[in-house]
Formats: structure tokens, C-alpha cells, sequence
């Protein structure tokens, strides 16, 4: 399967990553190169065969509704780039 | 040209949970900015969700209440996008396999009838965080208290053909789930989120046209108002020819219109896949036949039996059953006082009038259901007038005893006695020689209004005590013999 | 005891030497912060060391010791790979996104192994968020293999790899998501053990791939590993896919006893791609093995070569959305002065985040997008069932399944930088075992050239115990594991 430069912006765009103009070319072709190797998964054939998300066939357990944790929002924020009054703070977004 | 309008409601609920769905932080209102956001809701590195066992149960509890088929093997997703509300970058929720399947709601209309709405689905997912627009001058502000709250959201099927349609589900919808204790379905504030897909077509076609999605209306007023503004834009724009851009609008309340959301037009592909932190949620029969048991009486089920065993009517019962509270206190005092209509009246009436003017619920009422059962009973008795008896009421609203001790410390006794009513008629008309020879003279419509002046007397003589139907006929008995 | 002698003794010596109080924590926390302060310049193995808060530990070790209340790993230093959270203490995953980053909490294996009274020295250098076979991808710099420093350590677990090897600590931890344990433990000598997914708890553990990734020890003899693993296991409530189940003494219940254990040799993995001297050095640890009354049969694994094509669009898909939260916004690397939303997260994510990581979370995006994730992701999550069930289906045969841990010894810097690929079948003898969520290990099996290479035993899920004896049984009859590089010629 072969992508597109294009093809490849949309998806850094979805992933909120920049490639520049002069990187997009190799990018995509490592890229590619990846592709052409997952695309082996085309030459099997799974049909009724059932997706497996997680090895073992367990159950989610489910947790008793209490309050567990206390306030620990300095230790938690401590690393926070940009906060002010208790806020994360981010560049002013218009909705 | 004619259009049909034709909507889908998405409905975000947030349950009533003591702790957030995959954390341990609380989930009170008005904390102040993260400090209930730990770990977990923050997405710091490492951290792992896991689920809180009553917001499965408040699920299933609500699709046990509108008869829904429960998914009794459901899977988490992530959905993926980025917005600063949303901490780790995907919000997990249930899209391949909900844990609340197929189900009919119906809603009842403002006509009595019920309208039957297809619910699609309903499945768990986390709340995002807030973002504060104004506090900074170029920021941002974001504030994660939310993040991780448990959110039922609940998708019908495009069966909505009217703005009142609507509004009267998301008041049934309301009442479902406070009488379900699964939330307190408040829009004001944000405990009950309403997302409206709309799209219009011709009139007797049977294809959907492209739809709009007004996001998060918070009241009913605005729901109805959105709808309607919608609805001329799309109109509009179809009576000339154009094309609806399918888009997401947000319901502006100043200026009475929907607008684009700007920060949502970057196209979304959400590419949800099963959540590997999580696994499946399973339900056996044993689990839902539990949660089946303790379900309380249904909005439905309370009116039909309002109706037949009080014999209240329709629009009564229409006011007494949305909210539970205002049934249980009807139903107290109707049992209590063995007078259902009567305590409709006096809780439709007084009752709720001074409620809205001291902005107190049923549940802050100072008069308890015991106590307006008290005046209630008096009142059916025959021992209190009308009039008297809101003199009660007005005395039980400020604390002064029961009706029976207001009644005696004031000496508010109806008087029924009929020798001390007959009595008092002739008396009045003993003193009041002039007013009789005009009612003699008079004819049936004056005479009408003169018998008011001896009644007057009569309960100024008594002060008001005296039981006026049998004053009137006592004195229209004295009156005729008089001629 | 010799200084080198100590810094190369097994933890199941040190805890002998401790017992009887011929070396004390302290002193011998000491002697792997000087091995750490000689050689790291050239090894580039650990990241952060917290020399202060490890001599602290030490002490109040030795004062268990001398009351008598140890528990199993009171007073062995250790290092933790750079993945796994430590309150306090910077944990930047390898990654300049996470580069001043200290978390506010613990990971659960870190409380545990601290509960057992383990002394940590500090954090091992990594692949950048465990992406990588080669440790050439951290933005702290390479790991070089002390073997051969020309050479690369293995990855991600890297510089966990080449600081066990060079004696700066007895015991370090690792995480393995498609071989990051096993790769490194066979390209550096060691022994490394990647649990059956679900026995360890990952909370607190950066994550990479969530349905993929486990935490395991690595050290010199397998008997080691076994006292650590019990140490590391068990059911954490705050990780749902924590298994339920008990965790065994591994360490009291080793036996070498491999009378009649039948080990499967899967005939896709002894193909004509085998390099000969590689599977001539494991033939000879089979062997070993043999001559100790284990049985070898062939077996079929036949979706084996659907691994690496399985493996790359899982991974980097759990790894897409795994990785959103480095944003910029709570924490992390933000960029400088952003001009609006946009622009905080394009630049904080792509200043932030290293070439192969953005690679894959290209990769994993791509296979989770509309249109293409029936093809990719979901048929990928197909086809490790498929997969799966090879391995069932072979264990209804065999005990353990044996192989390869790599299919080379060490290899020269950027000698595979050219081509993704090349790199990734580095682990083409490793990612199924993550697939299948099953145990696996690797043991020295001897030299070539002067490098090591391993041997990969697989076990039943939750069956840790059968692969952990024959490794035990091996090093028992062999001395390769106690092969050591030249410590003295490494930092000329």
C-alpha cells in the first residue's frame, strides 16, 4: 500500500504532529516502507475469526463508588507548564 | 413550501455516582479549580482506569426503566480527538457494544396521549473538564474537577417531529431518572446535557435530509427556542435552493440563534477503538433480575394508579407525577386526609404558590405532608371554611402548631351548628330592616346580590366562622318567608 | 571479596554475604554508585542516580538486617528502567516530552520491590517510550553494550541491559512490549524475564502498548529473576487487567528437575533465516537440556510470520492514543511561546517526541482511521487470535516452547538506522510471545565472536515457573550465564 505526502499530512494533522516541508518527502517514505509491511496481514484470510483486544479472557472488576482520593492538586500541578489560580492554562481558545 | 422537521435527541446524563467512573475522586459540585482531579482524571503517565460499580448499576437501572434490552457483554472505546478538556487525548466511552440496547420510551404529551420514542442506545462514558473562556485575559483556563464524572448518554432515533414533542421528553426523561435516584437530570446545571440532531425534508417524503447538531442546550425553554430558530435557518436556506451544511451549531440564548462552532470544524475522525485498560463489562441474569427487583414505581405506572385510585384528573396528575417528591408528599397527604382531590388543590394551589415564592422545593416545604393532611381533613370535615382554612394554611407556614392546635388557639371553629346559624340570620335581619324590604322588593337578579350584604354581616358577626352554604340557605329560607 | 567479584554476585550471594554480615547495604550500595560514577560516561546506561536517597535506604536496610526483620530483598540495590514512575524522583522515559518530568506517585512495582526492602541506586536510560531494539533512540544518548562498545545494548530495556552487565547493580527492572526484556538480556548476557501479560501490575507504568506491555526483572542467574518476580507480582485493584490469580514462591519452588519436560522447537523459527552460529549456540543449550532428561519436538507455529505485521499496527495504534496526552497542556515538554491551541500541540508534540516515535504514532493512527481500521487494526486484533491459538494448540504438545531470543549477537551502531525494518525484525522471534500474552525468558546460551546470545523459553500463561526451572536447571549445568564483559577495559 503506498501513501501519499497528503495521505501522511491528514494523518500528522489528526495526531497533532508537524512534519515540514523539506522532512515530508522521507517521512513518507519510511512511512511506506511500514505500511508494505503490515499489508501481509492481507494474505490471511480471518474470516468469523474474533478480534482479540486482550490475551486472557478476563472480565472487568468492577470497584465499590467511594472517595479514595484527597486533594493533591500541588503535587499534581507541580509539573504543570503554565497554571494560574488553580487553572491549567492554554492559549485562548475560541469556541 | 412545507417542512417536516425531523430530530434525534442525544441526551448526556451525569449519575449520580459518589466517585467518578474510572477514579476515586469526588464528584461534588463546586470544588474549587483540580483539586478533584487526581491522578487518573489528569491522564498523568501510568495511570489506569478502573470502573465504578454504581454507574454500571445506574445504567442498567436506567434501561431496565424504559424496558430496553441490556447489553450484557459491553466494551469500552477510546474515542480520539484533542481539546484541552480532555486530558489524556481520547475519552472513553462505549461505541461497538453499549450497555443499554434498544428500548421504547413513552413520553406523555401535553394532550394526555403518549407518544412513543425509539431510544437507539444508552452507554458509559467520562465527562470532559471545563474550559474558562473569561477568567484570564489570553488564556485558557482549564479546570478538570469534571473530568471523569460518570455520563450516561442516551441517543434515540429521529422520531421527534415538534419542538414541544421535545421538550415534553426531556421533562419525561427528567422524571424517569430522579424517580430512578440514577441522577439529578438538573440542565441548569449541567447535570443533563441535550445535544438535537435536525434536519428537515418535504412533507410526505420519506428520505432524511442533512441534519445539524445544536450542541448542549441547558434548558427546556432553550431547547424549544433553538429548535425554532434551526428551523427557519434550514428553512430558509432550502426555500432558495441552497444546501444545510452538515455542521455543528451552538444555540446563542442573546440574540435567539444557532451559530457554527467554530472550534469544531476541524474534521473529526474519531477513530474509536475497544480500550485496552478496560475489559468487558459482564452482566448476567442474575444481576439484572436484582436491579429489576428494587426498581421503584415509574412516572407511567404512578400516574395510571394516581388516576384510578384518587380519581385526580389528568391535568392534575400531570403536575403531581414529573417530580417524585411532590407525588410522595400528594400521596402522604391524600392517604393521610382520605381527601385526593381536595389535596391535589390545596398542593396545586397554596402549597405551590408559596413554595415558588420562597424558591423552596417540596422537599424544603415548612409545612410537612402530615401537616397539610391535618388542614386538609378539616377542611373535608366540614370544621374549617375555605377562607379560613388558607388563614391555617398561612399559620402552619410560619410554624405555628398543627391545624388543629392553629384552630383552637384562634377560635377559627366553622360554625355549623344550624340553631346558632338560624340565629345568626335572624338576627341580621332583625337589624337590618331596610335591606330587607329593598330584597323583597327586588327581583331574582338583585335579589342575588343583596343576599351578599346580609352574608357579609353574618360573617363579620361570626368573624368568619360561620359556614356559608348553609348561612345562604338559611337566609334565602328566612328571606322568602319574609315576602 | 574481590570488587569485581562483588559487583558481578548474584543477588542470591549478595543476600548470603548480607545475612552473615560480611558486606553491609551500605557498603555495597556504595560499591555500585562508584561502578555507576566509573563507567556510566561510557556506557551511558543510567539516566538519574539518587545516590542520596540509596545510602538512606542502605542504612535503614542494615538496620533491619540487624533486627532480624528482612523481607526477601532487604537491602539489594537495584536500578529501575526510566519507564517506571518514581515519586520524587525525574522518570523521563527515555524522552526529551518527559525530560524534567517527577511524578507524584510511585509505580505499584516500585512500591513493591521497595516494600521487599530493595535499595534503588537510580534509572536506567531506555529507547524513547520503549520504541526501539537498540537504545539508540533515547534523547539522553545511546546505551552502548559493554561487551563491545562499538555495539548497541539491545532495546528498549537498553541501558537496564548494559548496566546489569557492567556490575552497576545486582537487579534492574525492564518492561517488554515485543522483546524490549529478552532482546536486550540475550544481546548482553544476562537473564531476563518478560511475565505472562496480566501478572505484573503495569499502573504507574508509562505506557507504550497497553495490551502488550509487562514488567519483568532481569538479572544474572535465573534463580534471581525467580526471588524478583515474586516480588514484582500480583493483583493491583488499580489495574484492570491485572490478573487474579496467586502468585507462587517462584524462588522456594525452583527445582531442577526437568525429567520428561517437553520442549517444542518450532520449525518457522529453525528455518533456513536462522543464522547457523545462532542456532548452533541454542542447539548446544537444548542439548543441555536433553542430556538433563528434557525431550525436544518439532512443533508448528504456522501464522509465525504474521507477528511482525500483527505487531505493528497494534502496538503503534495503542501507542497513538496512548501517547495524546503529551500535550503540553499538564505536564511535559511544552514548546515556546505558542501562538494559539494549534500550535502548543504541534510543536510541543513534534520538539517533544524523538523520529521513531512519531513514526509509529503515524503508523498506529493511520491503522486506526476511518476506512482503514477493518483492514489494519481490526484485522490485525484477528489475526493475533490466530496466533494465539497456534501457541494453545502447541501446548496441548509441549511444556515450553524454545528458540532464539534474537537473530544476532550485539550489532554496530547505525548499522540498522537506515531501514525501520531492519530494526524491527530484531524482535521477530519475540512479538508473538507479547501477542499471546504468554511468559517468556531469555538465558545466556554461551558466546560468538565474543558476544552473547540467548535462548527464548516460552511457558503456558501463568506458567513462569516451568520456564524459570529449566533456566535454572541450565545455569545449573552450564557457566555461560556467568560469562561477564571485561570491566576493566571499559571505560578506555
Amino acid at each position: 500500500m503506498s501513501v501519499t505526502p497528503q495521505d501522511v499530512e491528514k494523518v500528522a494533522l489528526l495526531a497533532r504532529l508537524a512534519i515540514s516541508e523539506s522532512d515530508l518527502p522521507e517521512v513518507t517514505e519510511r512511512f511506506s516502507r511500514v505500511l508494505n509491511l503490515v499489508d501481509e496481514l492481507n494474505t490471511i484470510d480471518t474470516e468469523s475469526v474474533t478480534p482479540m483486544s486482550n490475551p486472557h479472557d478476563m472480565e472487568q472488576r468492577l470497584r465499590p463508588d467511594i472517595v479514595t482520593r484527597d486533594d493533591n492538586r500541588k503535587a499534581l500541578m507541580a509539573s504543570a507548564p503554565a497554571q494560574e489560580q488553580g487553572y491549567f492554562l492554554v492559549p485562548k481558545v475560541i469556541d | 413550501m412545507s417542512w417536516e422537521i425531523v430530530m434525534g435527541l442525544e441526551v448526556h446524563l451525569q449519575l449520580a455516582t459518589q466517585s467518578k467512573i474510572f477514579s476515586g475522586s469526588s464528584t461534588q459540585f463546586g470544588a474549587s479549580p483540580n483539586v478533584q482531579a487526581d491522578a487518573v482524571d489528569l491522564g498523568m503517565p501510568g495511570m489506569l482506569p478502573v470502573l465504578n460499580e454504581e454507574a454500571v448499576r445506574h445504567a442498567v437501572t436506567f434501561g431496565l426503566g424504559i424496558g430496553a434490552r441490556i447489553g450484557q457483554r459491553s466494551v469500552f472505546d477510546r474515542k480520539n480527538y484533542f481539546y484541552p478538556d480532555l486530558p489524556k487525548g481520547y475519552q472513553v466511552s462505549q461505541f461497538f457494544a453499549p450497555i443499554v440496547c434498544e428500548g421504547i420510551f413513552e413520553v406523555p404529551l401535553e394532550n394526555g396521549s403518549l407518544y412513543p420514542i425509539r431510544i437507539t442506545r444508552a452507554h458509559l462514558e467520562e465527562d470532559a473538564g471545563k474550559s474558562v473562556h473569561d477568567e484570564f485575559a489570553h488564556e485558557t483556563g482549564i479546570d478538570l474537577n469534571r473530568a471523569g464524572t460518570p455520563l450516561l448518554e442516551i441517543v434515540t432515533e429521529p422520531d421527534f417531529r415538534s419542538a414541544e414533542q421535545a421538550v415534553a421528553y426531556l421533562k419525561a426523561l427528567h422524571s424517569l431518572v430522579t424517580y430512578l435516584g440514577i441522577s439529578d437530570g438538573n440542565m441548569a446545571e449541567g447535570s443533563m446535557r441535550c445535544d438535537i440532531n435536525i434536519s428537515l425534508r418535504k412533507q410526505g417524503s420519506d428520505e432524511l435530509g442533512t441534519r445539524t447538531e445544536i450542541k448542549n442546550v441547558n434548558s427546556f425553554r432553550f431547547v424549544e427556542r433553538a429548535i425554532h430558530s434551526e428551523y427557519e435557518r434550514q428553512a430558509e436556506i432550502l426555500e432558495r435552493g441552497g444546501a444545510i451544511t452538515q455542521e455543528t451549531r451552538l444555540y446563542d440564548a442573546d440574540k435567539d440563534t444557532t451559530r457554527s462552532m467554530r472550534s469544531k470544524e476541524v474534521a473529526n475522525d474519531y477513530r474509536y477503538f475497544p480500550e485496552p485498560d478496560l475489559l468487558p463489562i459482564v452482566i448476567d441474569e442474575a444481576y439484572i433480575d436484582a436491579v429489576r427487583q428494587s426498581l421503584p414505581e415509574l412516572p407511567t405506572a404512578k400516574r395510571e394508579r394516581f388516576l384510578a385510585e384518587y380519581g385526580v384528573s389528568e391535568y392534575d396528575a400531570s403536575l403531581l407525577v414529573p417530580n417524585h417528591d411532590m407525588a410522595d408528599y400528594f400521596e402522604s397527604v391524600a392517604r393521610a386526609s382520605g381527601a385526593a382531590k381536595l389535596a391535589a388543590n390545596w398542593i396545586l394551589g397554596d402549597l405551590s404558590a408559596a413554595l415558588n415564592r420562597h424558591e423552596l422545593s417540596i422537599t424544603e416545604s415548612p409545612i410537612s405532608a402530615e401537616l397539610l393532611s391535618g388542614l386538609v381533613s378539616r377542611v373535608e370535615d366540614g370544621t374549617l371554611s375555605s377562607k379560613l382554612a388558607k388563614q391555617v394554611f398561612d399559620a402552619l407556614w410560619q410554624g405555628e402548631g398543627d391545624a388543629d392546635q392553629i384552630i383552637a388557639a384562634r377560635g377559627l371553629k366553622q360554625v355549623s351548628d344550624s340553631s346558632a346559624l338560624e340565629a345568626m340570620v335572624t338576627e341580621v335581619i332583625a337589624n337590618n330592616p331596610d335591606q330587607v324590604a329593598q330584597y323583597i322588593a327586588a327581583d331574582e337578579a338583585k335579589r342575588k346580590k343583596l343576599s351578599g350584604f346580609f352574608v357579609g354581616q353574618i360573617m363579620k358577626a361570626s368573624q368568619g366562622q360561620a359556614n356559608p352554604q348553609m348561612i345562604n340557605q338559611l337566609l334565602l329560607e328566612k328571606l322568602e318567608s319574609q315576602s | 571479596m574481590a570488587e569485581n567479584a562483588l559487583l558481578t554476585a548474584p543477588v542470591s550471594k549478595l543476600k548470603q554475604l548480607l545475612g552473615d554480615r560480611t558486606v553491609s547495604s551500605e557498603e555495597l550500595t556504595k560499591a555500585y554508585l562508584a561502578q555507576i560514577a566509573a563507567e556510566n560516561a561510557s556506557l551511558n546506561a543510567v539516566v538519574t542516580v539518587c545516590a542520596e536517597e540509596a545510602l538512606a535506604s542502605a542504612r535503614e536496610a542494615d538496620a533491619q538486617i540487624a533486627r532480624g526483620t528482612t523481607r526477601s530483598l532487604t537491602g539489594i540495590p537495584l536500578l529501575h528502567k526510566d519507564i517506571f514512575c518514581t515519586e520524587g524522583v525525574r522518570t523521563t522515559c527515555g524522552s526529551r516530552m518527559l525530560e524534567s518530568f517527577v511524578p507524584a506517585y510511585d509505580a505499584t512495582v516500585v512500591t513493591k520491590m521497595k516494600a521487599e526492602g530493595a535499595v534503588m541506586l537510580g534509572k536506567c536510560n531506555m529507547d524513547e517510550f520503549a520504541m526501539g531494539s537498540s537504545n539508540e533512540t533515547s534523547f539522553f544518548g545511546p546505551v552502548k553494550n559493554p561487551w563491545d562498545l562499538s555495539c548497541v545494548p539491545g532495546g528498549s530495556s537498553g541501558g537496564s541491559a548494559a548496566a546489569l552487565a557492567s556490575g552497576m547493580a545486582p537487579l534492574v527492572t525492564g518492561t517488554d512490549t515485543g522483546g524490549s526484556i529478552r532482546q536486550p538480556a540475550s544481546l548482553c548476557g544476562v537473564t531476563g524475564l518478560k511475565p505472562t501479560y496480566g501478572r505484573v501490575s503495569r499502573l504507574g507504568i508509562i505506557a507504550f502498548a497497553s495490551s502488550l506491555d509487562q514488567a519483568g526483572p532481569m538479572a544474572r542467574t535465573a534463580e534471581d529473576c525467580a526471588l524478583a518476580l515474586t516480588a514484582m507480582s500480583g493483583i493491583d485493584p488499580g489495574d484492570s487487567t491485572s490478573a487474579d490469580i496467586s502468585v507462587p514462591d517462584f524462588h522456594s519452588a525452583l527445582s531442577t528437575d526437568v525429567n520428561g519436560l517437553r520442549i517444542g522447537l518450532p520449525r518457522e523459527y529453525f528455518n533456513d533465516d536462522l543464522d547457523s552460529r545462532v542456532r548452533e549456540n541454542v542447539m548446544a543449550a537444548l542439548a543441555e537440556l536433553e542430556r538433563a532428561g528434557a525431550i525436544l519436538h518439532d512443533i508448528d507455529l504456522p501464522h509465525s510470520h504474521y507477528a511482525i505485521a500483527t505487531y505493528y499496527v497494534i502496538a503503534p495504534a495503542e501507542a497513538s492514543a496512548n501517547l495524546a496526552r503529551y500535550d503540553g497542556v499538564r505536564f511535559g515538554y511544552r514548546c515556546d511561546a505558542p501562538a494559539d491551541l494549534e500550535d502548543l500541540y504541534q510543536r510541543s508534540r513534534s520538539e517533544g517526541f524523538g523520529e521513531e516515535v512519531q513514526r509509529r504514532i503515524l503508523v498506529g493512527t493511520y491503522a486506526l482511521s476511518a476506512g482503514f481500521y477493518d483492514a489494519y487494526f481490526n484485522k490485525a486484533q484477528q489475526v493475533r487470535r490466530v496466533i494465539t491459538e497456534d501457541f494453545q494448540r502447541a501446548f496441548e504438545q509441549v511444556d515450553v516452547i524454545a528458540g532464539p531470543a534474537a537473530p544476532g549477537v550485539a550489532f554496530p551502531f547505525g548499522s540498522k538506522q537506515q531501514d525501520p525494518i531492519a530494526m524491527y525484525m530484531e524482535d521477530i522471534y519475540t512479538l508473538a510471545v507479547n501477542l499471546a500474552g504468554l511468559p517468556g525468558l531469555s538465558t545466556p546460551a554461551g558466546l560468538i565472536d565474543g558476544m552473547p546470545v540467548g535462548l527464548q523459553l516460552i511457558g503456558k500463561p501463568f506458567d513462569e515457573q516451568t520456564i524459570l526451572n529449566a533456566a535454572f536447571r541450565l545455569q545449573n549445568d552450564t557457566d555461560w550465564h556467568l560469562a561477564c564483559p571485561d570491566l576493566a577495559s571499559l571505560s578506555s
